[in-house]
């Protein structure tokens, strides 16, 4: 059935495999956290590059190994990165992710700094990185559908304005460009706690139901219950979240599932940082609550664009994914305008219908699409924080 | 709706409403508006509540659950009047 949004599209970069960006950074991506100096050093060399420097990469093994290196990989891959330069201490692990980067067709050089030291690894680093901003800043922007839009969300300092506008609005948009054919994320596993009956349903089918439960389950049993030391109360709502109203995990819970609005379902479950692999449709990727992480690791899923809604006013952004900021807070856009994209604060005194501000989002989903800088690039904000599941060896 | 409203309701079935004005005060007769079908009544603030906080919609007793979505978030832990402030003082989650 043909919509009023069939036939939206959006100016976007197409990469070489055919995915669709909405940036078009070159990347200078450290392996390890002493390998940022180098990166650091390279993106100061050469403008229009990007480091971005994180905590770790070493001695990680097993599990926490595997997440680290999908980390890696899938934010070199993402469509937003146009080119990467990869540097890492040795040249194991580096071209471990280089080769991973590059199954997407896009440049990437990699540069290992043992036996080279920091001097000749940024001298040859930065040759290739100035190579890749003249190739890629002749890249050009072309008609694309917005069903080829992969589009995140999570919300953050939630308080009860969140559940009452500014996640129905994210989820009034899925409503509208799920079935247009875009790619969803939402997660946040922890904070569906008191909803999780209600998101069991919400699968395309018991099966999947299921396995979402399994999946919510097993991280309060190994992660909240084998580590809590009093009842969250400090933690999970936060004190923000108090601050605004929330006064309790269920509370917070309904209202962040409101994120993914009347009618769409999940289509499969994903490990953090996995890139969906059952088709075009929404996806639930196992995360922490916390703003960075959950956004880094929905990044280097393959999202885009990420919707974020927020109350009290979380300031996130991400490096390589222009996070939309929605908040339905009328003391919030009052007090920190700055960082508010879409202000739905109208549900709220009753002029503004939720279809009215699903509508208003998707306009600025296509307008970022179309790039426009949101509040959180304008401001600088590029927190890239990596999930960690146990210390080091 | 011309009155800009007090307090939103998600569903009949909730027993407390968020506070949607700032500086709201103790005895104003507010608007409430269910949003679920947007019909509204009105009720008595019992305190200076601030944007964002949940108000009891009928008098609640220790024990009780409290409803909103339609749905369980927490225990009531005190004695709660129609019109007070519900919050961490006198509502607690059920989980950890």
């Amino acid at each position: 059935m043909s919509t009023k949004y069939s036939n939206m599209t959006v100016k976007a970069y197409r990469r070489e495999n055919g995915r669709v960006g909405v940036r078009n950074h070159v990347l200078i991506l450290p392996v390890d956290d002493i390998s940022n100096a180098a990166c650091e050093a390279v993106a100061n060399n050469v403008k229009g590059t990007l480091a971005i420097p994180h905590a770790y990469g070493r001695l990680q093994f097993g599990e926490d190994l595997e997440l680290h290196f999908r980390t890696m990989i899938g934010t070199g891959a993402n469509p937003n990165v146009a080119a990467v330069v990869v540097i890492g201490i040795e040249p194991g692990w580096t071209k471990r992710i280089a080769d991973g980067i590059r199954e997407t067709g896009k440049p990437v050089a990699e540069f290992s700094i043992e036996q080279n030291g920091d001097f000749e690894t940024i001298r040859r680093a930065s040759w290739a990185a100035k190579d890749f901003v003249h190739k890629t800043s002749e890249y050009q922007r072309e008609e694309c559908s917005i069903s080829e839009l992969w589009v995140s969300t999570k919300c953050g300092e939630s308080d009860t304005t969140t559940g009452l506008g500014s996640c129905p609005t994210v989820g009034n948009m899925y409503d509208k460009l799920l079935p247009e054919g875009i790619t969803g994320f939402f997660g946040e596993t922890s904070e569906i706690t008191g909803a999780e009956h209600i998101c069991q349903k919400r699968a395309i089918n018991e099966e999947v139901g299921e396995r979402w439960y399994k999946m919510w389950k097993a991280y309060q049993d190994d992660v909240i219950f084998a580590h809590q030391t009093d009842d969250l109360s400090d933690s999970q709502p936060t004190k923000g979240n108090i601050e605004g109203g929330l006064t309790t995990i269920e509370e917070k819970a309904l209202g962040n599932l409101e994120k993914i609005g009347r009618t769409s379902q999940y289509i499969d479950i994903l490990d953090p940082a996995e890139a969906p692999k059952s088709g075009n449709g929404l996806y639930f990727m196992d995360s922490s609550s916390a703003a960075a992480e959950c956004v880094t690791l929905m990044a280097a899923g393959g999202a885009v664009i990420h919707t974020f809604p927020t109350g009290q006013g979380n300031v996130v952004g991400n490096p390589i994914v222009p996070v939309v900021k929605i908040t339905a807070n009328p003391r919030t856009v009052r007090t920190m305008s700055e960082h508010v994209d879409v202000d739905v604060s109208g549900i709220l005194r009753r002029e503004m219908t939720i279809d009215e501000a699903g509508d208003a989002l998707i306009e600025m989903i296509c307008r970022t699409a179309n790039g426009r800088n949101t509040a959180a690039e304008a401001l600088g904000h590029r927190e890239f924080s990596m999930t960690k599941l146990y210390r080091s060896a | 709706m011309s009155e800009i409203p007090h307090l939103l309701v998600h569903e009949h079935a909730d027993n407390v409403g968020v506070v949607v004005v700032e500086g709201l005060t103790a005895g104003t007769d507010m608007l409430c508006c269910v949003t679920h079908d947007n019909s509204t009544f009105r009720l008595t603030a019992g305190a200076d509540v601030p944007i964002g906080h949940k108000i009891a919609l009928k008098d609640l007793a220790d024990g009780d659950t409290a409803i909103k979505y339609g749905e369980d978030i927490g225990k009531i832990i005190a004695e709660i009047p129609k019109g007070a402030h519900v919050h961490t003082h006198n509502c607690k989650t059920k989980r950890w």
